[in-house]
């Protein structure tokens, strides 16, 4: 149960980010006369876009509601979903609204449908932001500074307003407020995790994919008063899991529900990371673009998609299960996912060496069957009670 | 005459098309598919030429001058009678290969008469089954026989306290032997001549058109075999061609305005764009995966305990529709059960798994370059109303209006294209529009 | 006779080089000799070579395990260790030949690397895969990111960080590893061969342009790369394989004899087709037999081009040595953006007088694979040629099923056979009006 206030608040987000023809955005354009641009999962200088007037608007491809017409024609059976869901609301005219698109270096299926992009609508702003894999200031962040200074140059000529320090310096001081604001509520749930639903805070995160910044901070304001206010949510006998794997191509929301109906409590994950990509607040002091060069290269979270400069391959998950002191791991990846998937035995490997229990299974977004994973789920979360019973003197 | 004929092998059924000199359609047949892919071909290419036969009997009784109703009557009420004296000569054969394997049975001595006995009742009753207003599944001898043989056993081995499911599985193997086993020669005459003698006083004119269109010898110029079994057939390479070329062809005879063809058979998929002369332009087929195939609807049907006919029309009365995303043949059973769990209703369930099986052909269709006017629907899913009430809203709202076309003789679609192929190989290069007008007449 | 002979000569020689290296690589712990395992696209050979240290490329090995019918069972046991159905196959055999003891193509067993040298090209899968290397050999590992072609060329920018890398990076860890220092006129010299076989390479391929052409641009053209792409780019060795492979093939021209299929010379040139797409290996030989079963010649393919485009104008350039490793590695063709990749695959149908174009899309692969299908239609489009599409992978021979491509092939050539004839019937009965 939760009280009505909550309830409003989670109706309002889920309504925003379920919206695929992007009312939001096309209201906002009429209202700020901004350059509305799209980018995909993981990470974008959603900073700079702000700076120079942009509203970024998050294409986590079409979800579950998007029905595959054309979108197929262009991937075979074996990649994954979000490609060609996005492709599908480009053809049926869903992101007509945005004047641009970016595409991360996420994986070979993102940076190939930048292609499709410009052979399908060479008119239209495309852009592959290519992001360092060498993390030296001089060598990966001379390279990623010359790529953002490309990015905001090609904004400027699709008519955003020029970047200048000042705005930066605004837009990074914007970011962080907000970022601070979600690592909250990820912090609450940590520590209370029947405060916090996950599918209500993954819900909330979308919205921020969508809102401009200012207006989601609001939302998690009223939420986060909202949760604290409510004293009818009550701890229940759950495993504490760290679900890890769903950073692009993103689940059903009737999976999350269905984990943590399961007897899950998730109590970190790897849902919407835009909005958690830098672990600190980002400087404000100096250089404003050196300082998001540098934020980049030395503050970011760990991701597949990003190399591993050590040899700890899977440390940074050991790191995430002992803070949220958890009890086991959801591999839970996107179908065909290739980073997540390749990545998976290596985690593994690291968690298993601390004997953390697992557990892994596939989804695509567009899944409707859940009946499987809450077998497994539920399960898996029996059994660390069990566990955790047994072991407890 | 000389005559062309198209051989279709399929996975389920094999079609055989007969043109004559000037393309035009003499008959088409069809058989269940076997082990013994030569006997399929003969027995389709046998039924075409019966087919073709009794085309000629209509066209002599027009030309001594007998009205179009007339002529249909006698030709129902011979047609009936031959293809009793088809079924009790198969049965014939049907009952010396029990027989020799009753035998072989250790409690022989039982066996043996109580099977004597079945098809001695099978025998009598047969008149029965080709009644003028009898109602048959499928004219194919296993369905036919299979559909009599088991009732009948079960019901004297119950009075017998003989064991069923040895009977049963006498028929098994029985009818494998009479199925793969050639015919000898051509049968017409006979089948024609006994078929008269068992009629009632048929008319003198029947009679002379009977004898005189027995009496055409009808001589292969030219043949050419398609389908999913082509590999298999047992022609010369030269005499194979891509079923997708056939079907392009075919459904080009059949509607000369035909742009794009979607063909949904039980083990693939074909998208196909052809140009004004029926030339395919580009295909796409279903990769490894048989998701969205015609055999999907066979598990669901299974599934649900239904015939794969019930299907569509009990899909047609659902009012809300359930959106399912997977067309996973593997999990189709498991996504049923859960939905009927949580109490959804058979008919909106069969919807959605229909309308799933056309987004899989929608995707197909964009893959080979969109859908446009005229689309022609074809394979066994072309006869599932559902699926079509799918297609047909789909296609609306997707690509705008545009002319579907959808045959009743759709299924000979692929021999059809395979015949013309033959027809062009003989050296009568008379264009294919000359047998689009006659193809349905 | 000769020709039979002469086309025996260059294979001979790539063998023994083959085995030669391989020889070497199982006597390194006598011999004291050091390895670097590295990949296909974007490969510093010379560079590596300039250290005297021996190079090991993953992806040949996974593709001759498969040739040699090792896969199934390699990638079965990966997938038993946890790696997932879902992704490449080239990895999962990698790592089922190592945990099977690592014994190389030749039967000898390869030594562990003292080095893996991630030449993140045009690839993501790379970097994943050699961090899965370095969990199990916890070898030193350097990184060299090459940026993608998204806008369809090499900038200013891209260049520098790849240079960069390659002096700051790439240089110093190789020095570590071998004890030794850079030597720059060394290296101009060993570019300064690799542009000479990089000619005779091109020559070669380019030959394909004659009718009949007397090469397969694909089933063939495979063998041809073996050593520029793998060990031997900027060796004598090299040179005098594309010097002797160039005669031979001059041979067959002055001949007007076409290729030699696995059941020997191809006898008459029915289609011309351009190939996009890597080969499936595991049943490589059957599906070359079914393109010359049907007469069909592959002209041009992109395949070939994942070691390198030399064929659009890159030479390896002694002038500039860091900046022309630097080009190379940016210019292969899984680097490029798709429609460049369309770009090229539209110049080949056009340069060989191609038929058509067929896309071989690999379920491993998703830097080939994923956009195939608008690089296909897009392809369609521009040329008006037919266009076909086969699916199967790399080296998991579950991929392959026989009766399929055969038949998606023979319907393929049957629709470019019609259009053929029709244009012929038009063009005939326009020519014949009065």
């Amino acid at each position: 149960m939760s009280s009505p206030r909550i309830q409003a608040l989670v109706e309002q987000a889920e309504e925003l980010y379920r919206d695929t023809r992007f009312d939001y955005v096309r209201k906002w354009k009429e209202r700020r006369g901004g350059l509305a641009i799209g980018f995909l999962p993981i990470w974008v200088p959603r900073e700079l876009l702000h700076a120079q007037g942009c509203l970024p608007v998050g294409v986590m491809g079409g979800g579950e509601d998007v029905e595959i017409i054309k979108g197929d024609a262009f991937y075979q059976s074996y990649i994954c979903h979000l490609p060609r869901s996005t492709i599908e609301l480009a053809l049926n005219g869903s992101l007509d609204v945005l004047d641009g698109m970016l595409f991360p270096a996420i994986c070979d299926v993102i940076r190939n449908l930048s292609g499709i992009w410009k052979l399908r609508f060479p008119e239209r702003l495309s852009y592959y932001l290519d992001v360092p894999q060498d993390f030296d200031a001089e060598i990966g962040g001379a390279f990623l500074r010359r790529e953002l200074e490309e990015l905001s140059e090609s904004l400027t000529q699709r008519g955003a307003r020029p970047l200048d320090a000042e705005s930066l310096r605004r837009s990074l001081a914007a970011y962080n407020a907000n970022r601070a604001r979600i690592q909250a509520l990820y912090e609450l749930r940590r520590s209370e995790p029947w405060k916090v639903p996950t599918w209500e805070l993954y819900t909330l995160q979308r919205a921020g994919l969508v809102l401009e910044v200012e207006e989601h901070d609001a939302l998690l304001d009223d939420y986060l008063e909202a949760v604290e206010a409510d004293t009818s949510r009550r701890p229940l006998d759950q495993a504490r899991v760290v679900l890890t794997g769903s950073f692009c191509e993103q689940p059903p929301l009737g999976l999350i529900k269905t984990l943590e109906r399961a007897g899950c409590y998730i109590v970190d994950d790897d849902f919407v990371q835009v909005g958690r990509w830098f672990k600190h607040a980002t400087p404000l002091t100096g250089d404003p673009l050196d300082n998001l060069v540098n934020a980049f290269l030395s503050d970011s979270i760990e991701s597949p998609t990003r190399y591993e400069d050590s040899d700890f391959k899977g440390q940074e998950l050991v790191r995430r299960v002992e803070a949220a002191r958890a009890e086991g791991v959801l591999f839970c990846a996107p179908s065909f996912c290739d980073p997540a998937l390749l990545d998976q035995p290596m985690a593994v490997r690291a968690i298993e060496e601390r004997s953390v229990p697992w557990t892994a299974f596939k989804y695509s977004e567009n899944g409707g069957q859940f009946q499987v994973i809450r077998e497994q789920a539920g399960t898996f979360a029996d059994s660390i009670k069990l566990f955790s019973e047994a072991g407890t003197p | 005459m000389r005559y062309s004929v198209g051989i279709d092998l399929g996975s389920t059924t094999t079609k055989a098309v007969v043109l004559d000199e000037q393309a035009r359609v003499l008959g088409r047949g069809i058989t269940n598919s076997r082990s013994n892919y030569k006997v399929a071909c003969d027995v389709a290419l046998g039924e075409a030429l019966n087919r073709a036969r009794f085309g000629l009997i209509d066209s002599e009784l027009a030309r001594g001058g007998i009205g179009p109703e007339q002529r249909r009557a006698w030709l129902a009420d011979f047609d009936r009678h031959f293809r009793e004296r088809q079924y009790l000569l198969q049965l014939d054969r049907l009952g010396v290969a029990l027989d020799r394997h009753a035998r072989e049975e250790r409690d022989a001595s039982v066996v043996r008469p109580l099977i004597a006995e079945v098809v001695e009742r099978m025998r009598s009753e047969a008149c029965k089954l080709f009644d003028a207003g009898a109602n048959r599944k499928s004219d194919f001898f296993r369905d036919l026989a299979g559909s009599r043989y088991l009732p009948i056993a079960e019901a004297l081995s119950d009075e017998r306290g003989g064991r069923f499911d040895r009977i049963a599985g006498l028929f098994d193997k029985s009818i494998l032997e009479v199925e793969n086993a050639a015919d000898d020669g051509d049968l017409f005459a006979t089948l024609a001549r006994a078929a008269l003698a068992s009629s009632t006083a048929p008319a003198p004119e029947l009679r002379a058109a009977v004898e005189r269109a027995a009496n055409v010898s009808l001589e292969q110029a030219s043949c050419v075999g398609t389908g999913y079994g082509r590999a298999t057939l047992p022609f010369p390479k030269e005499w194979i061609r891509s079923e997708i070329l056939c079907h392009g062809l075919g459904a080009h005879a059949m509607f000369p305005g035909t742009r794009t063809v979607l063909d949904i058979g039980g083990q693939d998929t074909k998208a196909i764009q052809v140009d004004a002369q029926g030339i395919v332009t580009s295909f796409q087929m279903n990769d490894r995966c048989a998701a969205g195939c015609g055999r999907y609807l066979g598990y669901i049907a299974d599934e649900m305990n239904l015939g794969l006919h019930e299907l569509g029309p009990l899909a047609c009365k659902s009012r809300r529709q359930v959106k399912i995303n997977s067309t996973c043949t593997v999990f189709a059973g498991a996504e049923l059960r859960e939905r009927l769990s949580l109490g959804e209703k058979r008919e909106d369930i069969l919807a959605g798994l229909h309308r799933a099986i056309v987004l899989r052909a929608m995707s197909l269709l964009a893959r080979s370059g969109g859908v446009h006017s005229e689309f022609t629907f074809t394979g066994g899913v072309a006869r599932n109303a559902a699926a079509v009430a799918a297609l047909e809203k789909l296609i609306l709202e997707n690509y705008g209006e545009l002319r579907i076309n959808i045959s009743p003789e759709s299924i000979f679609t692929g021999a059809l294209g395979a015949a013309l192929f033959a027809h062009r190989e003989a050296g009568k290069s008379r264009a294919t529009d000359g047998a689009a007008a006659h193809t349905r007449a | 006779m000769s020709t039979t002979a002469l086309k025996d000569r260059s294979q001979e020689r790539q063998k023994l080089m083959i085995a030669e290296h391989f020889r070497r690589l199982a006597r390194s712990a006598e011999s004291g000799e050091k390895c670097v395992y590295t990949f296909v696209p974007g490969n510093l050979t010379e560079l590596v070579r300039n250290f005297d240290l021996l190079p090991v490329l993953p992806e040949i090995n996974a593709l001759q395990s498969g040739m040699r019918g090792k896969s199934r069972e390699y990638i079965g046991l990966a997938e038993k260790l946890g790696h997932s159905e879902d992704v490449c196959t080239y990895v999962k055999c990698d790592i089922g030949m190592m945990k099977s003891g690592n014994v190389g193509p030749t039967g000898e067993r390869l030594p562990n690397p003292d080095l893996l040298l991630l030449s993140y090209t045009g690839c993501f899968t790379f970097l994943k895969w050699f961090e899965l290397l370095r969990q199990e050999y916890r070898s030193p590992t350097v990184m060299l990111h090459v940026p993608y072609q998204a806008d369809g060329q090499i900038t200013a920018s891209q260049r520098t960080y790849v240079v960069e890398q390659l002096k700051k990076k790439v240089i110093p860890a190789l020095e570590r590893v071998s004890g030794k220092k850079f030597d720059i006129d060394k290296l101009r010299e060993q570019l300064r061969l690799s542009a000479r076989a990089e000619d005779d390479l091109v020559w070669v391929l380019r030959s394909a342009r004659h009718r009949p052409s007397p090469i397969d641009a694909y089933f063939g053209g495979v063998y041809y790369l073996g050593p520029i792409f793998s060990a031997f780019r900027g060796t004598q060795d090299a040179c005098d394989y594309y010097r002797e492979l160039r005669e031979e093939v001059q041979e067959r021209l002055d001949l007007g004899l076409g290729p030699v299929t696995p059941d020997g010379p191809l006898e008459r040139e029915r289609f011309r087709v351009v190939v996009e797409g890597p080969p499936n290996w595991t049943s490589f030989r059957e599906f070359w037999k079914m393109f010359a079963d049907e007469g069909a010649v592959v002209v041009a393919s992109t395949y070939t081009k994942v070691g390198g485009t030399y064929d659009f104008g890159f030479r390896h350039d002694p002038d500039r040595p860091l900046e022309s490793l630097a080009e190379y590695c940016l210019g292969c063709y899984t680097n490029l953006n798709l429609p460049t990749r369309v770009d090229v695959l539209c110049q080949y149908m056009d340069e060989y007088a191609a038929d058509g174009l067929l896309v071989h899309s690999v379920k491993s692969c998703n830097s080939f694979s994923a956009g195939q299908l608008a690089m296909l239609n897009e392809v369609e489009r521009r040329t008006g040629k037919p266009v076909g599409f086969l699916e199967s992978d790399l080296v998991d021979p579950r991929y392959f099923s026989a009766a399929n491509i055969k038949n998606r092939l023979e319907s393929y050539f049957q629709m470019v056979e019609q259009k053929r004839a029709a244009a012929g019937a038009a063009a005939g009965s326009v020519g014949s009006a009065p």
